[in-house]
């Protein structure tokens, strides 16, 4: 662990804060999964309070079986975090998650270009 | 604590992320516009530059400097921010003996209200491992040197308290407005991980 994610060694003291600074996302799906959990606390399905111990608990859990550091992702354990919770909430369960993300897996290519993307046929081959 | 069951071969993050809001929408326990708000407002709207203008109140009026370190998060809501992540935020000076630099060990707390949501580095676990362990090092490997006279101390965040650095105000600012101040004050020197570049 002692070498520096290229993020850090190259990071410096950042430009005056004018605006937000920098990206806090690195990909769309970590701030849909961030408003996602603060649209619930905000709704009440949970307090931060008990979403917080878990996070801490899904940090540790990685870290432990990745003692090198290797491949971290916040928002991974993040949304391990938020499954579980919601899981032992009873709002949605784990099993539910995995089928759906599997049927989504399954869409074809191009299926959020809809009447935009070349139609059936239009790529190359036969 | 249920220890979610992780096969291999789970579908990732992103799909996962976008099944669960499906699931949560079709449920009516989120509503997207909500979402949207959330996103942008944590995005770009929180940010450090609430931290930054209290940072140049309290290098320009004393009475406030002193209530802000002796009660952070009443002297932050004066001037209207709080918010979740904020409710214990202490502010911590930075002098010419002592510098102060955070860090959250444990995953990644950190005053939102002041600061917006934390940068990669602030999560990860090179940062948070070596910070504690060889804070000096590290400070000048971030392109912070500091006098070996100078002492270092390194708070650990929590869920109970958060941290703001009180930075150094830099030399030669004496005619400055506080306005033309808080552009100055960056958001990793009120992490203290740099300090307040003059102008």
């Amino acid at each position: 662990m002692s070498d520096l994610p290229a993020e850090l060694a190259i990071s410096g003291p950042a430009a005056p804060p004018r605006s937000n600074g920098e990206m806090v996302f690195d990909a769309p799906w970590e701030s849909r999964l961030f408003g996602v959990t603060m649209a619930l606390v905000e709704a009440e399905r949970f307090a931060w309070s008990e979403f917080q111990p878990r996070l801490i608990a899904a940090v540790r859990r990685w870290e432990a079986e990745h003692p090198d550091g290797e491949g971290y992702s916040y928002y991974e354990r993040w949304a391990e975090a938020l499954e579980s919770l919601l899981d032992d909430l009873g709002v949605v369960a784990v099993e539910t998650i995995d089928a759906r993300a599997l049927a989504l897996a399954a869409r074809p290519a191009g299926h959020d270009h809809h009447g935009h993307g070349p139609g059936p046929g239009a790529h190359d081959g036969p | 604590m249920t220890a979610v069951p992780r096969p291999h071969d789970h579908p990732d993050a992103a799909l996962r992320t976008e099944a669960l809001e499906a699931l949560l929408l079709e449920r009516q326990l989120i509503d997207p516009k909500v979402v949207d708000g959330l996103i942008s407002r944590y995005e770009h709207d929180v940010g450090p530059m609430n931290g930054a203008r209290v940072i140049a109140k309290a290098w320009t009026d004393a009475d406030y400097r002193r209530r802000l370190l002796e009660d952070g998060t009443a002297a932050i809501g004066e001037l209207g921010y709080s918010g979740p992540q904020g409710e214990h935020i202490e502010v911590l000076e930075n002098t010419g003996a002592v510098h102060n630099v955070v860090v959250c060990t444990l995953c990644s707390c950190y005053p939102w209200p002041v600061l917006g949501l934390p940068p990669s580095w602030y999560k990860d676990p090179a940062y948070r491992a070596r910070i504690v362990r060889e804070p000096r090092r590290l400070l000048a490997e971030m392109g912070l040197v500091l006098d070996d006279d100078v002492a270092i101390r390194v708070w650990d965040s929590s869920s109970e308290v958060r941290y703001l650095v009180l930075p150094e105000r830099p030399e030669g600012t004496s005619d400055l407005s506080e306005e033309d101040l808080a552009a100055l004050v960056t958001r990793d020197a009120m992490v203290g991980v740099a300090r307040v570049a003059p102008p």
